[in-house]
């Protein structure tokens, strides 16, 4: 396995494999009265999050608690940025005393990439810009297989702003791994060039992504995007491209509905369906927790550390 | 290769430890079996119905994967951390006499491991170890109170343990 | 001081020349060309050893020499000796400096410190407008006077086309180019990367082919109606080059360049084998294998006019950051002949002669400048070549101050054996046996 999470390529189908059982003993740990093992002790563990994100890094620091680690959190607040300390500096800065991990998120694609390249410590991409966000399609998967057993044959629809969302890239790269057919859809101006040689089909309606889907997935739409002319407004979009009442019944009976979080409610996803009998939202959440202590147990071994390249 | 132990000497081996344990505990309402994973587990649940017949009635066991507490984790390359097994333990193990269940004691890592994890769920009244097979070579003081066979061996040597529910067929075999 | 190159292998197009010819440099001058020219009494004679090949200087009309203000990237002193080690023997610097090249003083500024480190030829090209702005023309005539020999908003593109048609228009007057960096803004927006399926997976934001060729087929128009002449700066997307084609077809005075990074490079580096590397990213943006094609059949076609190494120097910390935050560019004037000929000349897919043209001949006949020939009277300005000799580029050893580029590492075939301006030698590669040092 590689030194570092930065990608879902990084993993073969195996190691995902076995991220997800890992997984499956871990979520016992949170059933337990005290929830913690000593796996990781005397480990420290920076969570470098250049960007606000209570869900992800709040996920992190438990499942880095719950196996003993020391955590750190860093968060870098716009300002210092334009202060003018760069990120290879901080990383630097932090190398300098010798953390086993670092959980990093920025705004830039490919910033882990940096990273990694000036860091002997394992990198985990929490999220890089555009790129990806593996840890999220690694719990999605695990949501998925709780409900459906195999994801190889599945339907799975990814529906909303595929050119911006690292959460898209993360999935298709996982869910082809694994031989699901995904199909995506969303409004044409924010369908990335070249998005089929990733092995998806780009839906020529939602309708057709989401008939007889097994699984959908929301993608959060951002207030930002209109202003770059993307489409005209949050109205439109919901009626074209939101995740309703009826277009969920175009799908398979046992259909589950799924959103990386946070929701827009009434944008993207009708409250009713993210409160309806369909939804696995919440669990998604609880299982963010599980994944993680998994990819940290993984991606924790090894006396040697491998030298930055 | 030789077989130390077959299917019938496992059965008798078994019976008699459950008698042991029935006899030395003073009644039952406060024991529970917990078997190390993997082949622990399956020798604990059959300790289990074999001690609840002669006490007619219900003796609890439960598995524990002492994976996430062993002492050699951090050697393993990246990826190639040992996988880690089930854990389950349905009752408290509060105030209760604990029997912890192994195939093989050999140099008591394992089972000082399953000490700790043990006591993150509770405050038994007391734990007690039993083995299907004692193999010497103990790097730590652990002693185990229930033994089924005594097996000098060398440090070359390995001790296999099979159990149906796994493997198929129950026996103990040394291989060099 | 006489200087006789004797017995070398002499490619002149321009001449018509192209085989084994003795050259005489008397003072900075050519003196005479010939078959087995005698040796004067006073001449050092030089046996050009054999496989090197004599051309008339290479030219490099688009390079960022980057002072006044950005020294910290590169000087003129150090870019000019950046350029002779590459077998340049004049080069053309861009405006886009601290202050702005849009007034004699700036130009005057640059001559100067051209001068005062004697190596290659400086030929300044001025400003389109005022601190390259896009509002109002920069005294354009002054500029010529100064020394500029084209204009230039370069950095962008000349921001109206009302503003880039009076330009056109008003440069006639001097017989000077426009060169015009091809790029729609709104359609490049915030981009980073070639708009295609690497960058879709990388996450990172695409500039289409099209922000590029629908400023060219303005800037083409325009040349048609007013006569003017424009120059397309490093053409990187197949759609410019057939609106480059269906210009020249027209008769409209345009003509065009590529840099080695965009006939040789394609967007998949950003991904392999380091991705994210920022010595990838440059604009216009490495382009898919279509477009990197396109490039190579203009070049082999005759549609591109000129090599030109946008040669971009960058401060390693400024480079050393995110891929979304670091500058745009690469350096280029020490690895342009390797490359050139290790996979243009050497592969057999253009001749040497065509090589000559495309970073001699037309460079001077756009810049109308000396040079692009080996004539009697004319400025001994000669490039000697070594088209076998193994290279390996070597960042670190550059004369660059910067050190930004992609092809650190690379293994080719071909490189320079001297340089000589003005009947100088002011490079010479100890690696190939030629039997004189470099004067200072």
């Amino acid at each position: 396995m590689k030194k570092d999470l930065l990608s879902i390529d990084d993993l073969s189908a195996d190691e995902i494999y076995r991220v997800l059982e890992t997984a499956t003993a871990m979520r016992e740990i949170g059933e337990r009265p005290i929830k913690k093992v000593p796996t990781l002790r005397g480990k420290t563990v920076v969570n470098l999050f250049y960007e606000p994100s209570t869900r992800t890094r709040t996920s992190f620091e438990i499942a880095e608690k719950r196996l003993s680690a020391d955590t750190l959190n860093i968060a870098v607040a716009a300002s210092s940025v334009l202060k003018g300390e760069t990120l290879a500096d901080t990383a630097m800065n932090i190398e300098a005393m010798s953390p086993d991990m670092i959980v990093l998120r920025h705004s830039s694609s490919g910033a882990g990439h940096l990273l990694s390249r000036i860091c002997r410590s394992r990198i985990i991409n929490a999220g890089d810009g555009l790129h990806e966000h593996p840890t999220q399609a690694l719990l999605d998967a695990f949501t998925i297989r709780q409900h459906k057993r195999e994801i190889a044959g599945l339907k799975v629809a990814i529906i909303g702003d595929l050119m911006h969302s690292r959460v898209l890239r993360s999935n298709v790269l996982l869910l082809t791994k694994l031989g699901a057919h995904v199909f995506v859809s969303g409004p044409p101006t924010l369908v990335p060039r070249g998005i089929e040689q990733l092995g998806v089909t780009v839906a020529a309606t939602i309708d057709e992504a989401v008939r007889d889907a097994d699984v959908v997935m929301m993608l959060r739409i951002q207030q930002e995007r209109m202003q770059g002319a993307y489409f005209p407004s949050l109205r439109e979009y919901f009626n074209l491209f939101g995740m309703t009442e009826e277009r969920v019944r175009r799908a398979r009976r046992d259909v589950i509905i799924m959103h990386p979080g946070p929701m827009n409610r009434g944008v993207e996803i009708a409250s009713e369906v993210a409160d309806g009998p369909y939804s696995v939202i919440l669990e998604q959440v609880a299982n963010g927790v599980a994944v993680r202590m998994a990819v940290l147990y993984l991606l924790a071994g090894g006396v040697e550390h491998e030298a930055a390249a | 290769m030789p077989i130390v132990l077959d299917g019938d000497r496992i059965g008798r081996t078994l019976t008699r430890i459950a008698h042991e344990i029935f006899e030395r505990s003073r009644g039952v309402e406060e024991i529970a079996f917990v078997g190390i994973q993997r082949r622990g587990v399956h020798l604990a649940r059959r300790l289990a119905v074999l001690v609840g017949d002669i006490a007619k009635s219900e003796v609890p066991v439960g598995a524990l994967d002492i994976t996430l507490y062993r002492d050699d984790l951090m050697r393993h390359s990246i990826g190639a951390q040992p996988v880690v097994g089930q854990t389950n333990i349905t009752f408290s193990i509060d105030d209760k006499r604990i029997l912890l269940v192994d195939d093989v004691l050999y140099t008591g890592r394992t089972i000082r491991a399953a000490l700790d994890a043990l006591l993150e769920f509770g405050r038994p009244k007391s734990i007690q170890l039993v083995v299907l097979v004692d193999r010497g070579h103990r790097e730590l003081p652990i002693k185990a109170d229930y033994v089924g066979k005594n097996l000098p061996t060398s440090l070359s040597q390995s001790v296999q343990v099979r159990v149906m529910e796994v493997d198929g067929t129950d026996e103990v075999e040394i291989q060099e | 001081m006489k200087r006789l190159l004797k017995g070398g292998r002499v490619v002149d197009p321009a001449n018509g020349r192209d085989g084994v010819f003795d050259i005489l440099i008397d003072g900075d001058r050519i003196a005479r060309v010939g078959r087995n020219l005698p040796a004067d009494a006073d001449a050092t004679v030089v046996q050009v050893p054999d496989g090197v090949v004599i051309t008339p200087g290479l030219i490099d009309m688009h390079v960022h020499l980057r002072e006044p203000g950005q020294e910290h990237k590169e000087t003129v002193a150090t870019g000019t000796l950046s350029a002779v080690t590459g077998g340049f023997t004049a080069v053309a610097c861009m405006p886009n400096t601290s202050p702005v090249n849009d007034n004699a003083g700036v130009t005057h500024y640059i001559l100067k410190k051209a001068a005062d480190a004697n190596l290659a030829r400086v030929y300044p090209i001025g400003a389109v407008s005022l601190g390259q702005k896009g509002e109002q023309l920069a005294e354009l005539g002054e500029l010529k006077e100064a020394g500029c020999v084209a204009v230039t908003d370069d950095g962008h593109p000349v921001r109206t086309a009302l503003l880039m048609r009076r330009a056109l228009e008003y440069t006639r007057m001097f017989d000077m180019p426009v060169i015009e960096h091809c790029e729609d803004p709104t359609l490049k927006g915030d981009g980073v990367a070639h708009e295609g399926h690497v960058a879709s997976k990388l996450g990172l934001r695409g500039i289409p082919g099209e922000a590029e060729s629908i400023m060219a087929q303005r800037d083409i128009a325009l040349a048609e109606l007013t006569g003017g002449r424009v120059h397309i700066a490093h053409m990187s997307a197949r759609q410019t080059l057939d609106a480059v084609r269906y210009g020249k077809a027209r008769g409209a005075k345009v003509t065009c360049e590529v840099a080695p990074h965009h006939f040789i490079l394609t967007d998949q580096l950003l991904a392999e084998p380091v991705a994210y590397d920022t010595n990838t990213k440059m604009n216009p943006p490495l382009r898919e294998q279509a477009d990197r094609d396109a490039m190579l059949q203009g070049l082999v076609d005759g549609s591109v006019d000129v090599i030109a190494t946008d040669h971009a120097p960058h401060h390693y910390d400024e480079k050393h950051v995110e891929f979304d935050h670091a500058p745009f560019g690469i350096t280029g004037l020490e690895t342009c002949v390797s490359l050139c000929l290790d996979r243009l000349v050497n592969p057999g897919l253009i001749s040497m002669a065509r090589f000559v043209e495309l970073s001699s001949v037309n460079p001077a006949r756009i810049l109308r400048i000396p040079g692009g020939s080996i004539a009697e009277g004319e400025p001994a300005d000669l490039t000697l070549l070594a088209p076998n000799l193994p290279v390996t580029v070597d960042a670190k050893q550059m004369k660059s101050k910067s050190k930004n580029t992609p092809f650190d590492g690379w293994v080719l075939r071909g490189g320079v054996a001297g340089t000589i301006v003005g009947g100088r030698v002011v490079y010479a590669n100890p690696a190939v046996d030629l039997k004189w040092t470099a004067e200072k």
